[in-house]
């Protein structure tokens, strides 16, 4: 598995930049790709376009035998309802706070490790590094179990930092950073700060950061949505009382709340912020996930 | 090592007139890296390789959730009762099933969009960002919506059914139907993110390669067919690992499927993932989650050197 890995990467990286910019031009798409570019587009956006509907109607509407195939007037009425059953308003701000540390968390950790691994030589590093690629595709999910009794040892079950602690490293983030930084800091420049007397640490703050920065938002920004969607450990470790977004979902899912309508108006809030997001910034991370796949 | 790394530094090259030993900075840039390695070792080694290892010790104890913090030696009884259990039989079959429903049609739908994303589009930055919008939804709110549409009475997808005369389906009680019914979402929120992964590898093949396959006569069809996979390949295997690892630890779409981790009235599309949670925090045996945790990591260590070895005959079948 981490042989076909950093194979894949290798080979990857090892292409050069330049013929990706002047690949061949291509063809010009037909009246068929566009057909079928528009179908698959409308098969990936329809069920946004219906939890607005399920969540603006009532839940009679949902189940009556012709279903309405436009939003109705029950929104602002559904949200609320959903704010005061189901603690949404609460997991919003948890997840705020959550994906908010972690990000700033695995940002950190990933350019300090994704640096030392790109451009320091030292004892141990081909080794560390291949620890780090190997794990990189472990499911954490596997060791939810003694992470649950850790967790319940300090004391934290229910508690935000149960959630926290265990995201704030990734491994992926440190293999994303290296690769980062491999291509964009030249070794010339670490030297040349070498040369000035400058201590690693100074070098890192004023040349590695400028140039890591377009690595770091990209890492950031898929993280923040990662830690924003996460499912297993969150629903483990916190409940209903003190959710992030997630948690509350499922137990909007398993029915602690009845009425359809406003179930969908819970997934449609908790939904919001990420897409919001999304609309923002889904060029860049649609860059950035095209660039991190031609890297790693 | 250290001394041969050094010795490459300009400062330290021979020849270059001597700097003033200063043995404290010397020392100091050696141990550097490390405390730049420091904070992620440090909580990866006590929140990711920890837990990860222990995992096995705790599987051969009987473990409970309300007194998590007592265990007691099992041997290998957790594994034995697993192995004799049909629910879990059961699951490990279903994984495979929806694994495939899930992960086959998926990368090659992928395939498919990333080589119409390729060409020259109006809008193609509309159609990319569009396409991943699926990805950046949650697993539970996907599958809350998709549970909504695959209702069997008041369902949408039923509702067409049925208005173009076809028969509505039972989307939760069959097994074929449910299992169809949770790969649908697996497939709805990955397709675009596949396809934007094979785009990425499609553009770094040289133009050249198309050119001269084009002079030597060569149709779209067999241009994509001996250039585009083949340039492809090390992306497909990539592909392929990262989504049968994750078609291993499917979870969420099941549990939310119904609202319950059973995975369905009679198990019919109960997961590994959901079979874990249910013995440890549906049954409260963390005990026995911990030995299916760790038939699920040897399963993946399985399925990464079945991917191997594939990947490394079409290499040598190829040359």
């Amino acid at each position: 598995m981490t042989h076909a890995t950093t194979q894949v990467l290798d080979k990857s990286v090892a292409a050069p930049r330049s013929s990706a910019r002047k690949a061949r031009s291509p063809l010009h798409g037909g009246p068929l790709a566009y057909a079928v570019l528009i179908g698959a587009t409308l098969l990936a956006v329809f069920p946004f376009y219906w939890t607005l509907v399920a969540a603006s109607r009532s839940n009679s509407e949902l189940s009556s035998a012709t279903p309405a195939l436009t939003p109705g007037p029950n929104l602002f009425h559904n949200i609320g309802e959903a704010l005061q059953q189901a603690e949404i308003g609460k997991a919003l701000l948890n997840s705020l706070i959550v994906a908010s540390v972690v990000t700033a968390g695995v940002v950190l950790s990933s350019t300090l490790a994704g640096f030392a691994f790109a451009k320091l030589r030292f004892r141990g590093r081909g080794a560390l590094l291949a620890l780090t690629v190997g794990t990189m595709m472990i499911p954490p999910q596997l060791g939810v179990i003694p992470l649950f009794m850790v967790i319940v040892k300090l004391d934290l079950q229910n508690k935000l930092p149960s959630v926290i602690l265990p995201s704030l490293v990734s491994a992926f983030g440190v293999f994303f950073m290296r690769q980062y930084l491999v291509q964009a800091l030249p070794d010339e420049l670490v030297e040349a700060g070498r040369m000035d007397g400058a201590s690693l640490l100074r070098i890192f703050r004023s040349i590695v950061l400028p140039v890591a920065r377009p690595g770091m938002a990209v890492l950031g920004m898929l993280t923040f949505m990662a830690t924003w969607n996460d499912f297993f450990w969150p629903i483990v470790a916190l409940s209903s009382q003190n959710p992030t977004v997630q948690v509350a979902l499922k137990s909007l899912g398993q029915g602690y709340v009845p009425d359809q309508s406003v179930v969908m108006a819970g997934t449609l809030i908790g939904t919001l912020p990420v897409l919001v997001v999304f609309g923002l910034l889904g060029r860049q991370i649609v860059g950035g996930i095209m660039q991190g796949a031609v890297k790693g | 090592m250290a001394l041969s790394s050094t010795a490459r530094l300009p400062a330290a090259k021979p020849g270059e007139p001597a700097r003033p030993a200063r043995r404290p900075g010397r020392l100091r840039r050696r141990i550097a890296p490390y405390g730049f390695l420091a904070p992620f070792f440090g909580l990866f080694a006590a929140f990711g390789l920890f837990p990860l290892l222990y995992t096995a010790w705790v599987s051969l104890h009987r473990v409970e959730l309300q007194t998590s913090d007592r265990m007691d030696w099992l041997g290998l009884q957790n594994y034995s009762r697993l192995l004799s259990d049909p629910f879990f039989w059961n699951a490990l079959r279903n994984t495979f099933t929806i694994g495939v429903l899930s992960t086959v049609p998926q990368l090659l739908m992928a395939l498919g969009l990333a080589h119409l994303l390729n060409y020259k589009l109006r809008g193609r930055t509309f159609f990319r960002v569009a396409m991943l919008m699926p990805y950046a939804t949650s697993v539970a709110a996907a599958t809350l919506v998709f549970a909504q549409l695959f209702g069997r009475d008041y369902g949408l997808i039923n509702w067409v059914l049925s208005s173009t005369g076809l028969n509505p389906v039972d989307w939760q009680a069959d097994t074929w139907a449910s299992q169809f019914g949770v790969s649908a979402i697996v497939t709805w929120r990955w397709t675009g993110y596949n396809a934007l992964i094979y785009l990425a590898g499609m553009q770094s093949i040289p133009g050249e390669l198309y050119e001269s396959a084009a002079v030597d006569g060569a149709s779209r069809w067999q241009q994509f067919r001996h250039v585009t996979v083949p340039g492809l390949r090390p992306t497909i295997v990539f592909t392929v690992v990262v989504s049968t690892i994750g078609a291993t630890q499917l979870f969420g779409e099941p549990l939310l499927y119904e609202g319950n981790s059973g995975g369905g009235i009679s198990h019919q599309y109960q997961t590994l993932g959901l079979y874990l949670y249910e013995q440890g925090w549906t049954f409260f045996h963390l005990g026995r989650a911990a030995a299916v945790a760790w038939v699920m990591f040897l399963l993946i260590v399985l399925l990464a050197l079945l991917n191997a070895a594939i990947a490394a005959r079409r290499n040598r079948t190829d040359r």
